[in-house]
């Protein structure tokens, strides 16, 4: 073992960048007297990179516009951007770092939910606040998270009453493999149950899956009225380029996507998705004066061929809503600024939203939209009004023993 | 029933991507016995040589040339240190392919671009879309031309000479660098092939090449070693198995058992398929 | 003996003294998770630097070990006759008998690390008695972590999915949020690391060690001279799996999650890039590898989160290219002017 040596001086070559760090940023350096740190944490690398930067654009393009109008509290916002990597584990270290070293008045970040549980016992353990951008499976309420997304009664059962008005009565599930798709078919099913629709069949593929020629010929020979989309991501090139090739339509069999935003449609090809629905709360084509300007604001920011879709848009809210519950605690100490949450309501592109009290989610209106040959999204539907959140599905009877807690 | 009977088109079909993703293989590993991870992104190169080229027939000898060009350069530049040492090569190339990727998402952004399929491609036969035939029409096109390529050309069968005996090859004046070149330039080459075919049914984008390596690799090691028909066959049965496990369960447990088969098979035939009989021991 | 044990204990005392006082609970947390790596590193340096056995698929035997490890702590904290908070949203009613016996902190932690070895042991008898060898073992060693992550994806009322297992709480009753409770778990980590690189420093300077040596360099010779190249194959790479299993048993609790990601083809390949960085050969270097990649990964991935990947691959086609020794053949190197490195590099690397 003589070689073993120089693994001494190794080693305190090794400890040696450590200590510096540790020294160097004993604690973090503390924010200036008149700047506020908040936190980005989004996959700027891997997979999910796609999807999390153009959140975090829109992120920075909030924090960069309430700078422009004075701040917060008199106070300047100042990013601090981390990198999820598209790595849970990755998430809940560098949440860790933000709320312990930077010392964040608040985070922004997440897209998969297994990102936001891996964060969420951080954000609970150390008291800290954590808005996420992106409709989720619901069955879920930390006191130290925000949720500015859809949950399940403001996108999938909307979804669902659009079917039914249309008066699709057999429906066939498909979805990639994990929780979102699987929880979200549980409730499809129970409102099928409930509804006089028929289920003929529930399909899941690994995430990533590109070969859907079987699972093409099966929802061929199952002729439903409709199928109910939860695939993510790349799966849905694959899906919709070979499911058009086998010759099904929009018309025919139109598949309802809860997954597929502008941003997704370039990817999948324009011709193999037109004329086929989606669910969300936003479209680039909502018509507010709010989504006037965020969509002028985003293109000139970041380029003319720039589209924005729901989740960056539930992202740019987010810092929104954070600071005007600011403003109204008159501190970022958390427990101010929970206390101070509830009842917020502001006009967002999507049009109004209100925090909930019960469960820190927004009332959100859903909407309906028809991937338009553009590459945009027309809406067709909407419900109304704001839907209340219901991440428990409480109000729902068909919905009991969905949650069993 | 029909839906059954539909499965058996199907499988085939399935079997002829994963032939083709891996007949580059059967080159670059099989002649040469070198794992090449940065497989995958040549795939991924073929993919946006055609998104570049923008017309299908055309990018099909556009990619050729791109990813096979790639091959060269890695070949010259790194691999060929490297021989005798597979598992070396192995974590060399995956490197390679890292940066590969990341060079993609700086190039062409991380979103998937779109190759619009040529219009002539549209309608089908049966439950078999034309694509999918072109893919088939492509694998089968791509077997025969290697076949003819290793068997009818005094080039390939210096290339066999070399992959049965480098030394004496070498000294009966075959240049082996030169060989080594050359199957590492078709390997690699069709590899973008197949990237071209598989932007008719697939995302395209930087993660292409890493939905197809594992797959592409088990046909290889399935079929045996430098062994054409052994790859053929191999693609074929895993194409079938696929198509009918997932038929009966879903396409997790069918990948699954894609992989259980292969490693279950390889304890009767641990050399795969077909062996090339050698007395060469290690 | 004092001699050759003086840069250990050194290390020992740095890691042991030093690092707790010195490091902040963030980056001891940190330097906890590096560890842990390092613990399965070691096993590829046994696996892969001394035998020759390219395992790409590490990954499995440490998801094994993080999963029965996150089992155990997801009933504690479920107490008798409760649900993990995943099944309960998974609608699971009922506590899948495959759980039961995971409610024992002992039977868990012995399934942690016995497990994976039982795991490698089978498929090391059915492979290596067929001589499957080389990239061929590389390649199905890929294929089972590939195959791991689709079953434990699918299995969500089981398993968690892709989210894993999350929201751990605390472990034999130390909450878990506590900074004291972090620092002991960094020491368990450190000591255990400790421990296990003596034991295979020992194993590798056996007998056993000489042959597993001679099997790398020359398997056919060995059969020649009569002993059995499968067995001593499959006993190394059981010793590795249950190593990698026992890291896996540590990280959970260290880092608070297991989820299918920490186990696929992608961080079972990281984890060899770390021992050839490192220096495969060397049992020290495997460790060092560990440390040193994971220490990069983070603090780059701080700065720069993009140029991670090009670091990476760049690093390795370098260190496979001008180093394949890795840190351990460079400092080798340098202290006797490269004599020794004529002797390391005619050691077969395949």
């Amino acid at each position: 073992m003589r070689i073993s040596r120089p693994i001494v001086s190794a080693a305190l070559l090794l400890s040696l960048p450590w200590s510096l760090a540790a020294c160097g940023s004993g604690g973090g350096p503390a924010a200036a007297p008149d700047e506020i740190k908040v936190g980005l944490l989004h996959s700027l690398s891997g997979t999910m990179a796609i999807s999390e930067v153009t959140v975090r654009d829109a992120e920075l393009l909030a924090i960069d516009e309430i700078n422009k109008a004075g701040g917060v509290l008199g106070k300047k916002l100042v990013p601090v951007v981390e990198d999820g990597a598209s790595d849970w584990p990755t998430f809940a270290e560098k949440a860790t770092k933000l709320i312990r070293r930077d010392k964040v008045a608040t985070v922004f970040g997440g897209w998969t939910s297994a990102s936001r549980k891996a964060m969420l016992p951080v954000f609970e353990r150390y008291k800290a606040l954590l808005w996420y951008p992106v409709q989720y499976e619901g069955l879920e309420s930390s006191p130290y998270i925000f949720y500015t997304g859809a949950t399940t009664n403001q996108q999938i059962i909307p979804g669902l009453d659009y079917l039914k008005e249309q008066g699709k009565k057999k429906i066939f599930l498909v979805g990639s493999d994990y929780v979102f798709p699987r929880t979200a078919n549980k409730i499809i099913k129970a409102y099928a149950a409930a509804n006089g629709m028929q289920v003929l069949g529930e399909e899941y593929t690994p995430l990533g899956h590109t070969e859907y020629s079987t699972l093409v010929n099966k929802l061929v020979q199952a002729r439903p009225d409709a199928v109910f989309n939860t695939l993510n991501g790349d799966s849905n090139v694959a899906f919709f380029k070979q499911l058009k090739s086998a010759g099904a339509s929009a018309a025919t069999m139109p598949v309802l996507s809860i997954s597929i935003a502008e941003e997704e449609v370039t990817g999948i090809g324009v011709d193999n998705i037109a004329g086929q629905p989606v669910a969300w709360n936003y479209y680039q084509t909502t018509d507010t004066p709010a989504n006037q300007a965020f969509v002028k604001a985003y293109k000139a920011r970041y380029g003319a061929g720039k589209v924005t879709s729901d989740p960056m848009e539930a992202g740019y809210n987010a810092v929104y809503l954070w600071a005007e519950a600011v403003r109204k605690a008159g501190t970022t100490e958390v427990e101010a600024v929970r206390k101070a949450a509830p009842g917020i309501s502001l006009d967002r592109p999507e049009g109004r939203v209100t925090i909930d009290g019960d469960n820190q989610h927004l009332y959100k209106t859903a909407r309906i939209g028809i991937v338009q040959p553009d590459g945009l999204i027309k809406q067709v539907w909407d419900s109304g009004e704001p839907i209340k959140p219901d991440p428990y599905l409480k109000g729902y009877p068909w919905a009991a023993g969905l949650a069993a807690s | 029933m029909s839906a059954f009977v539909n499965q058996l088109p199907i499988g085939l079909s399935i079997g002829a991507v994963l032939l083709l993703v891996a007949l580059g293989l059967t080159f670059t590993f099989g002649q040469m016995g070198v794992v090449n991870m940065a497989h995958g992104e040549f795939i991924m190169a073929g993919a946006y040589t055609a998104f570049l080229v923008g017309d299908l027939v055309l990018a099909l000898p556009a990619a050729f040339l791109v990813a096979g060009v790639m091959g060269l350069v890695l070949e010259r530049a790194a691999v060929r240190h490297f021989y005798g040492r597979p598992l070396d090569t192995l974590l060399l190339t995956w490197g390679v392919s890292l940066v590969l990727q990341q060079l993609a998402r700086d190039l062409f952004g991380a979103p998937n671009v779109q190759v619009p399929a040529p219009s002539w491609l549209a309608g089908g036969v049966g439950i078999l879309p034309y694509n999918r035939l072109l893919i088939m029409a492509l694998a089968v096109a791509g077997v025969v031309a290697v076949w003819l390529y290793l068997n009818r050309t005094a080039l390939g069968r210096r290339t066999q000479a070399v992959v049965q005996n480098r030394r004496l090859a070498a000294t009966s004046g075959i240049d082996a660098g030169r060989v080594d070149m050359l199957t590492f330039f078709i390997g690699s080459g069709l590899a973008g092939v197949a990237g071209v075919a598989l932007t008719l049914i697939g995302p395209v984008g930087p993660g292409l090449g890493t939905y197809y390596i594992v797959d592409a690799f088990l046909v290889v090691v399935a079929g045996g070693l430098g062994q054409l028909r052994g790859a053929v066959l191999a693609a074929v049965a895993l194409g079938l198995l696929n198509s009918y496990a997932e038929f009966w369960s879903d396409a997790s447990l069918a990948k699954v058992a894609v992989f259980a088969v292969v490693i279950a098979f390889l304890q009767v035939r641990p050399q795969g398929l077909f062996v090339l009989r050698s007395r060469v021991l290690t | 003996m004092i001699r050759r044990n003086l840069p250990f204990a050194a290390v020992a005392v740095a890691a042991l003294v030093l690092a707790p006082l010195l490091l902040e609970p963030f980056r001891l947390g940190l330097l906890a998770k590096y560890l842990c790596y390092a613990i399965v590193a070691l096993g590829i340096g046994l696996a892969w630097g001394k035998g020759g056995m390219l395992t790409l698929g590490q990954g499995v035997f440490f998801g094994l070990g993080g999963y029965a490890m996150a089992m155990y702590l997801k009933l504690a904290e479920a107490g008798p006759g409760g649900l993990p908070d995943f099944m309960v949203w998974s609608g699971v009613t009922e506590l899948p008998a495959l759980w039961a016996p995971f409610a024992s902190p002992v039977l868990a932690l012995a399934v942690a690390v016995l497990g994976p070895a039982a795991l490698a042991a089978l498929l090391g008898t059915l492979v290596f008695r067929q001589r499957v060898r080389g990239a061929y073992f590389a390649i199905l060693t890929q294929a089972l972590a590939a195959a791991l992550v689709i079953l434990l994806v699918g299995q969500q009322g089981l398993t968690g999915g892709t989210n894993g297992m999350t929201n751990f709480f605390e472990l034999f009753g130390h909450d878990l949020a506590e900074d004291a409770a972090q620092r002991g778990l960094y020491l368990v980590t450190a000591g255990v690391l400790g421990v296990l690189y003596l034991a295979a420093r020992q194993l590798a300077h056996s007998r056993f060690g000489r042959l597993l040596v001679a099997v790398r360099d020359g398997e056919d010779r060995v059969r020649f001279l009569g002993y059995d190249p499968a067995l001593v194959k499959t006993v190394t790479f059981a010793i590795s799996a249950g190593m990698a299993g026992l890291a896996g048993a540590l990280f959970v609790p260290v880092v608070g999650i297991i989820s299918p990601a920490l186990l696929g083809v992608v961080p079972s390949l990281e984890l060899v890039v770390a021992v050839a960085v490192g220096g495969r050969h060397v049992l020290a270097g495997a460790v060092l590898g560990a440390v040193v990649m994971g220490y990069a990964k983070t603090a780059f991935s701080e700065r720069f989160a993009d140029g991670w990947l090009y670091l990476q691959g760049a690093l390795f086609i370098l260190v496979m290219t001008l180093a394949p020794q890795g840190i351990a053949g460079l400092l080798a190197r340098a202290r006797s002017g490269g004599t020794r490195l004529g002797r390391v590099r005619r050691a077969r690397t395949t």
